[in-house]
């Protein structure tokens, strides 16, 4: 499964590890904890993965591993060890030494984490120059070599590109050479695949494998992705609200995990083998400063008891190196990773198409960027649109929503053929289709309240209006797994899955019959992208609504789908029932894809 | 209406080696749209002064006044050297024919040609912009990057609060206070007005420049450097800035490197403005000090109705703002690496 | 699995909501700088409207010599009481700045946002003509018009106050709406069919209001700067009554021997500015912030 392990460190490379001991991070000028409590030791030559969602604080824990910290933070507590030099205590000058040198950040974004106005040979070497390590030529070199090592061009063209003229997974890999390349003994990599296609992932995640094997690097790979962590950790570290709640070797992790939020999280994740019922985390990830008190998990978890509210639980060993922070861990039961399986959609159901593409092409401006697309949608059916970024995806699902008007071929819906953009589309097809946006924070209107925003296409298309029409609102938020006293709210108060359940009662407030999801979970925690398709599938179950389901995930298609479109480049290159495509997949690049695609089960 | 979605980026642009062989031509293309460009915004510029001056009023009836009604000679007298008992179109198309041959017409108030009467003023007026140019910039970025380096501490609020106030402040009010505070009532060490010596120019006598110049730099530094140092905070905060940081870079080549080398262009933009804004400027400072050029001259002509020398006066004063944003847009291009890429390929 | 692992989660109590986002205005009264300005703006204001029934002498009333010492301010060139003449000096330069200020702002936001919203051909053409406008600093466009005028209105004025500033606030309006009309919420009213007029009112312009606000308290700062530089170069509704700008200009020789009738004009305008820019940027702040 993973090309690392400790053992086969080569000789003579060797890491010297890192311990981090009792760390904390606080607000400036409030009182309040962003991480706390924090005890991590990377070994020589080994992999850690920090999990966490958005609000947990791995990233802080990170870069607080050189000594940094973004502004409105500080570092509170804590001894961060490197060779028995405490990093947190060092002059400036000595800590400045250490970074780049003995301890290398690789960031989250690259893309805006490369400075825009120096050529890449440039910023590679840019340390070693300063540091005055090496000849010019020696330096320059050693930038080849790296660029080489980490799979890409080291020709004097490439070495003068500016960080725009790279591609996202190239930006990616001229990140880690220049880590890589002043020799480094530990290294901190945040999220450094996300927003990277699977293909680019697997390769940027080899590539870093094999350099910390090489060089004897320890690594802390900061991520939200359990799925990535199975693939390239020797250890895992799950946070939550600021803390480490469980701690092991991966896969004792994955094989037991003891902490009912580690639980929780896997029990949300779709596996690519085997069609799922997801679940998601009921609540919300507190922000620092509205942390319950006692276990700060005890609000969403369903094995508390009064005693979770009372005490913070320390971490505590259950099994060698195995660490949980609850103090139920025993009890709660045995787990397993094929929990929530359910069939996999029937590929020979009977069906009854109600919206059909036929030879669509798309354009934007003078490029042609979808050929010849064809494919249909059956009543209260998932079809799934699967492709890499520049698949062409999203644009054929904008064409069907009447977004984008620049194509041809023909889109029928139930007899009707649709016209091209939605204003020239009758008022009952638009009511009829609705579409989703990926991203919540953007769709809807921060000015107006819940209320306003979910009558409004009942008041647009003559559905309701006034009382009956709040009436409504009520059950349509109802049916969301929202309450009524969300109404009155602005969309500016609500968390990322709350928007995304709003949105999606806006569509259903219109009555369609067919749904467009345009990526919308993938600006989600995986924990709500769970509840979302389990929202979704009872939707389609109790309504009988058909939707087209545009994403890059495949393992999320098995669980929500009954038939795919594997994309590639604006073409078709495989369709059919899930089941059919993904057990046997007939194209060389779908047998790509799901190669890639990092898998927990 | 276009549709929105296609305004947004063309999911499918591949990320394509920079090319040479096109390099040149694009750039030539380029160029020349540009200056296709800046040479439509004059040619409407020409049309919307020729009309501001000729059309919306009688300039005869505004010269004379009361006596249009007593003197009808004089009107006939005035209206054929204005030409006015021609159509609009004509007159236009003949006084942009002069334009363009050189011929800025006949002033009303001296008699004699219009470049005569403002050859002069023209290079003092540009002497006293360059001058306030050169004091202003340093001494704006100069506040900016002290500002910039003692952030959000007490330096660096107090800084801004004094540019806030004066920010807002009319030129005329920062002049009247200068004079008052060192020609007239507090300090008497500088002349109130400009002293120009028998056919010498004004900075053969330097004092007489120092207030005229004062006014227009500190009416202008404030915003400038209240703009410099925000896109200097903003490029600080940038993940590039970050991330040279955690590479352990030294600060002073972070900011030397990585932020000043992206903060340069805004503030490229910013000058180019302000010195569009000097232009303005110097109406109101150089009626105040008495300073011989084209904006007292301006005021004046204004004032007697002189057609001829306000239509070529403001041409001049709006064909260096174009010209001063052509320079500053090719300048922000060629130090915006992607900007510059994306012409040539 | 054990009977506790399929317990039920805890009655799903109400996630804690975020607290209620501010309006802007409530939001601004938390800046200093914002309340402070509006403190001396709306002074400034009370005094202007109700400073002409208290004056001690009428506004071309002979108080005393020229240029003399008598009152509490002087007399100016021709003898008024310089108190009263501030006193009453303020009501046109007030009301043009206003009503400039407003006529502009209306302009700039309707060619701003209609070339943002509207895309291609429309913002091709709104912008080259904004750019023309833009070619000719604020002051000089006035001086423009101005030539082949024998004596400017108080509407003139407005007039000119207002199409100087409509291609700035055009400028920065169309940004702003370039930011709004990409998003997808717009996207998504346009794709069920909303009429035009109601996407720019209802979803595109109740998103701009912070950074508009601060842009017509920054247009007002202006304003007040323009009319007042108008006053001083003699360009002003009716020469006989009292004026700041005009005041300064009317008094400059005697700065000498009685200068508070040219400086006590020039420092209420002074004050003015202050106190309208310190309220625009406090606005601005908060405008600011929202965006991130």
């Amino acid at each position: 499964m993973t090309a690392t392990s400790g053992s086969l460190v080569s000789e003579e490379k060797q890491g010297a590890g890192l311990v981090v001991q009792d760390l904390g991070v606080m607000l400036t000028g409030k009182p309040v904890d962003v991480v706390d409590d924090i005890d991590l030791v990377l070994k020589p030559g080994e992999v850690v993965g920090l999990v966490g969602e958005s609000g947990s604080g791995k990233t802080t824990v990170g870069t607080s591993l050189l000594g940094y910290s973004r502004a409105g933070a500080f570092i509170s507590s804590g001894k961060v060890l490197l060779e028995e030099r405490d990093v947190l205590t060092m002059h400036w000058r000595e800590m400045r030494q250490v970074r780049g040198e003995e301890i290398a950040y690789v960031p989250q974004d690259p893309a805006s984490a490369l400075n825009p106005s120096i050529r890449i040979g440039r910023q590679i070497v840019e340390l070693l120059e300063l540091r005055g390590i090496g000849t010019k030529e020696s330096r320059l070199q050693g930038a080849r070599d790296g660029l080489e090592e980490v799979g890409l061009p080291s020709d004097d063209e490439f070495l003068s590109r500016y960080a725009h003229q790279l591609s996202g997974g190239q930006v990616q890999r001229v990140a880690l050479a220049m880590a890589f390349l002043p020799k480094p003994k530990v290294l901190v990599l945040d999220e450094p695949t996300t927003g990277l296609d699977v293909t680019t992932q697997a390769m940027v995640l080899k590539t870093m494998a094999a350099l910390c094997k090489s060089h004897g690097v320890s690594a802390l790979y900061v991520t939200h992705d359990l799925a990535v962590v199975a693939n390239i950790a020797d250890r895992v570290a799950v946070m939550y609200a600021g803390q480490i709640v469980e701690l092991g070797p991966r896969d004792a992790l994955f094989r037991n995990p003891s902490h009912p939020y580690t639980r929780a999280l896997l029990d949300s994740i779709p596996h690519l083998s085997q069609a799922r019922a997801l679940t998601g985390i009921p609540g919300r990830t507190p922000a620092p400063g509205a942390r319950p008190s006692g276990c700060r998990f005890n609000d969403r978890c369903s094995f508390a008891i009064d005693e979770c509210r009372s005490g913070v639980p320390e971490l505590r060993t259950i099994a060698p190196e195995h660490d949980v922070r609850c103090i139920r861990a025993e009890q709660i039961g045995t787990w397993d990773i094929s929990r929530g399986a359910v069939p996999d959609a029937d590929p020979d159901k009977k069906r009854e198409v109600i919206l059909s593409v036929e030879g669509l092409n798309v354009f934007y401006g003078r490029k042609h960027v979808v050929h010849d697309v064809s494919f249909d949608l059956a009543k209260a059916e998932v079809v799934a649109l699967v492709g890499e970024s520049g698949s062409g995806k999203t644009t054929i699902s904008r064409s069907i929503g009447g977004l984008h008007k620049d194509w041809t071929g023909v889109i029928n819906f139930e007899g009707d053929e649709l016209a091209k953009g939605a204003r020239q589309r009758s008022a009952l097809n638009r009511k009829r289709l609705q579409y989703i946006f990926q991203n919540p924070y953007l769709s809807l209107n921060p000015r107006l309240t819940i209320e306003q925003i979910v009558k409004r296409p009942m008041e647009l298309f003559g559905i309701a209006s006034g009382k009956e029409a709040t009436d409504r609102a009520v059950d349509l938020l109802d049916q969301v797994a929202l309450g009524p006293r969300m109404l009155r709210y602005q969309a500016s108060r609500l968390s990322g899955g709350e928007r995304q359940r709003v949105a999606i009662a806006r569509a259903l407030a219109a009555e369609p019959d067919v749904m467009i999801c345009d990526e919308i979970t993938s600006a989600l925690d995986v924990s709500v992208q769970g509840s979302i398709v389990e929202l979704l599938e009872g939707l389609r179950l109790s309504r009988g609504i058909s939707m087209v389901f545009v994403t890059h995930n495949l393992a999320l298609v098995r669980s929500i789908a009954a038939r795919v479109e594997i994309l590639q480049a604006g073409r078709v290159v495989e369709a059919g029932p899930v089941v059919e495509v993904m057990d046997h997949p007939k194209q060389e690049y779908t047998r790509n894809l799901l190669a890639n695609s990092p898998r927990i089960d | 209406m276009t549709d929105i979605a296609t305004a947004l980026q063309d999911p499918l642009d591949e990320v394509a080696p920079p090319g040479r062989q096109h390099g040149a031509m694009a750039w030539v293309v380029w160029l020349a749209r540009r200056l296709g460009l800046a040479v439509l915004t004059l040619w409407l510029v020409s049309v919307l002064t020729f009309l501001a001056t000729a059309a919306l009023g009688d300039p005869v009836r505004a010269i004379l006044g009361r006596d249009y009604n007593s003197n009808p000679g004089r009107v006939a007298e005035l209206e054929a050297l204005l030409g006015t008992d021609q159509s609009l179109v004509s007159r236009y198309f003949d006084w942009l024919g002069g334009l363009l041959t050189g011929d800025l017409g006949t002033s009303l108030a001296s008699g004699g040609p219009v470049s005569d009467l403002i050859s002069g003023s023209v290079v003092n007026s540009a002497v006293l912009v360059f001058l306030s140019a050169a004091v202003m910039i340093p001494l704006a970025f100069g506040i900016a990057m002290i500002s910039v380096s003692y952030r959000r501490r007490r330096p660096d609020t107090v800084i801004q609060t004094i540019l806030l106030a004066m920010a807002g402040l009319p030129e005329f009010v920062i002049g009247v206070l200068l004079i008052a505070l060192f020609a007239t009532t507090v300090l008497t060490i500088f002349p109130a007005v400009t002293l120009v010596p028998m056919g010498g120019a004004p900075w053969d006598e330097p004092k007489s420049m120092v207030l005229p110049t004062l006014t227009l730099v500190l009416w202008v530094a404030p915003y400038v450097s209240r703009i410099v140092r925000a896109s200097l905070l903003e490029v600080i905060d940038s993940d590039y800035v970050e991330l040279a940081r955690l590479k352990g870079i030294p600060e002073k080549v972070v900011m030397r490197k990585h932020a000043l080398l992206n903060a340069i262009v805004p503030g490229i933009q910013v000058i180019a403005l302000q010195l569009a804004f000097l232009a303005g400027g110097v109406v109101v400072v150089e009626t105040l000090f008495s300073y011989p050029g084209i904006g007292r001259q301006l005021v004046d002509a204004v004032r007697n109705h002189d057609v001829a020398t306000v239509q070529a006066l403001s041409m001049i004063i709006a064909g260096v703002y174009v010209v001063v944003n052509l320079i500053a847009d090719l300048l922000s291009i060629l130090l915006t690496p992607r900007a510059r890429t994306a012409i040539s390929s | 699995m054990t009977a506790e692992a399929v317990t039920p989660p805890p009655a799903a109590e109400p996630p804690a909501i975020a607290p209620a986002e501010p309006s802007t205005f409530q939001k601004a009264m938390k800046q200093k700088r914002f309340v402070v300005g509006a403190a001396i703006t709306l002074l400034l204001v009370a005094f202007v409207i109700i400073a002409p029934y208290l004056a001690p002498f009428g506004e071309n009333e002979v108080a005393g010599p020229p240029f003399s010492k008598d009152g509490l301010l002087g007399t100016d060139y021709l003898g008024s009481d310089v108190l009263s003449r501030v006193m009453y000096g303020g009501r046109s330069i007030l009301i043009i700045a206003v009503f400039g200020t407003l006529l502009g702002m209306a302009l700039g936001i309707a060619i701003g946002v209609v070339a943002a919203y509207g895309g291609g051909w429309w913002d091709e053409v709104l912008m080259r003509f904004n750019d023309v406008i833009l070619s000719f600093p604020q002051i000089l466009l006035a001086l423009l018009v101005l030539t082949a005028i024998e004596q400017p209105t108080a509407w003139i004025l407005i007039l000119l106050v207002g199409i100087s500033h409509a291609p700035r606030v055009a400028r920065l309006a169309r940004g702003v709406a370039l930011g709004i009309v990409s998003r997808d919420f717009v996207i998504a009213a346009e794709a069920l069919g909303e009429k035009r007029t109601r996407v720019i009112l209802a979803e595109v312009l109740p998103n701009m209001n912070a950074p508009l606000l601060a842009e017509g308290g920054l247009r007002l700062t202006f304003s007040i700067g323009l009319v007042g530089s108008l006053g001083f170069l003699g360009f002003s509704a009716d020469p006989g009554a009292a004026n700041w700008g005009q005041m300064i200009q009317e008094n400059r020789l005697g700065l000498a021997t009685q200068p508070w009738a040219v400086v006590a004009p020039v420092l209420i305008i002074a004050i003015f500015c202050i106190g309208t820019n310190l309220m625009a940027d406090g606005i601005a702040q908060v405008a600011q912030r929202g965006e991130n």
